[in-house]
């Protein structure tokens, strides 16, 4: 495991960043399952993604 | 051409969006709904978050997946003269469900038979109106949020009494439907300017049916008699790029449910062999070109 590897804040699971990743992408963490933010891609930054407000949709 | 993306945060479907305007030689700049900081009164001569001025973006592409703050935004960057896709008004008529039926009403659009009522007692003669099984919707919400389907007297009144003393006031206006019995599934189509052009199948064993809720999306085909009906509900909500949201009533004929403005379709178009990012950002790219 490299210092570079970004865990996921809520269990500390390793998260795979996909090679598009975007900066304020969500994904989710394939350990846990929580919502994910990337806040920054260089160096990758993590946070819980803001829990859905009541008029969050389509 | 200068397109600013607004976002609540990238998703499946702005990313696809990004990448076909990348296709065409265009690059958004993408403007999140956390940073904008309007002042009402000094017009598009204002920054941006992005360090533009607003006026210097030939087009706002609004994608926020959160409602009000799309929809306000649109208000003030629309008040301020900038052409956006879809406008405050189409977005301001769809984010409300009653808005909404409002405007089918008045283009005669078929749609599920629908009461508003503003207590419990009124609401719950209001059920006992449409008949059992009735559906019960907040005005506002997505992703089959809130819904409830209701049987009888009984759970009627559950559901009433929750609703006054649990929600806040969005929740006491009572917008009640006739429960349409559809076959295990109902309609997605998707409504480009004055084209359907892709619509799917939603499948369920659940009477809900949103895919954000697992609802299984297989294609619909867009038939004369689909892409018109869509196309006229598209247009009694003011136009634009829209998801028309329809059921299919016991003989088969299409009522529509609702429209939605900030249209999600990540899973829609594998089954339909449709690109529908590119077909979306084509027509926003012609529509631009030809006012500018
Ligand atoms: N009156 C109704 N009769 C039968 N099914 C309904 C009715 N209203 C909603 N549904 C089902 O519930 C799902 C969600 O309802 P909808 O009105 O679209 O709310 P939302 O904005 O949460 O998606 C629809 O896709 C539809 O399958
Ligand atoms: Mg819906
Ligand atoms: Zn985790």
């Amino acid at each position: 495991m490299t210092s570079e590897t970004p865990l996921c804040p809520e269990c500390d699971g390793e998260v795979d960043i996909p090679s598009d990743a975007m900066e304020n992408e969500l994904l989710s963490c394939a350990e846990c399952g929580t919502e994910l933010e990337i806040m920054n891609l260089d160096p990758i930054e993590l946070e819980l993604a803001p829990e859905v407000e009541e008029d969050w949709g389509e | 051409m200068r397109v600013a993306l607004l976002v609540t945060h990238i998703r499946a479907e702005e990313k696809l969006i990004l990448a076909a305007f990348n296709k065409r030689d265009i690059s958004p700049d993408i403007i999140l709904d956390r940073e904008l900081n309007f002042d009402i009164t000094c017009g598009a001569e204002q920054l941006a978050p992005s360090g533009s001025a607003w006026r210097e973006y030939d087009l706002v592409f609004e994608r926020c997946v959160s409602t009000s703050r799309g929809m306000y935004a649109l208000a003030i960057l629309n008040s301020w003269g900038l052409r956006s896709f879809n406008t405050y008004e189409t977005a301001a008529t769809c984010s409300d469900k009653l808005r909404t039926s409002i405007a089918f009403m008045k283009q005669g659009i078929p749609q599920p038979h629908t009461r508003v009522a503003f207590t419990p007692d009124s609401a719950m003669q209001a059920i006992e109106d449409v008949k059992y099984p009735a559906v019960l919707k907040p005005v506002t919400g997505s992703w089959g949020r809130l819904l409830a389907r209701v049987h009888n007297r009984d759970s009627a009144e559950a559901i009433l009494e929750h609703r006054q003393t649990l929600g806040d006031y969005n929740h006491h206006t009572y917008y009640v439907q006739e429960y349409v019995d559809k076959p295990g599934r109902d309609i997605r189509a998707f409504v480009v300017g004055d084209r359907t052009i892709a619509a799917i199948y939603r499948e369920s064993n659940h009477w809900i049916t949103n895919t954000a809720r697992g609802g299984l999306a297989t294609n619909c085909p867009v038939t004369e008699e689909l892409d018109d009906i869509c196309v006229r509900a598209a247009d009694a909500v003011g136009g634009g790029i829209l998801a028309v949201d329809l059921l299919e009533d016991a003989r088969g004929n299409f009522v529509v449910n609702e429209i939605n403005h900030t249209m999600e379709f990540r899973n829609s178009s594998q089954p339909t062999g449709v690109d529908i990012a590119q077909e979306v950002i084509d027509f926003v790219i012609g529509q631009i070109g030809v006012v500018a």
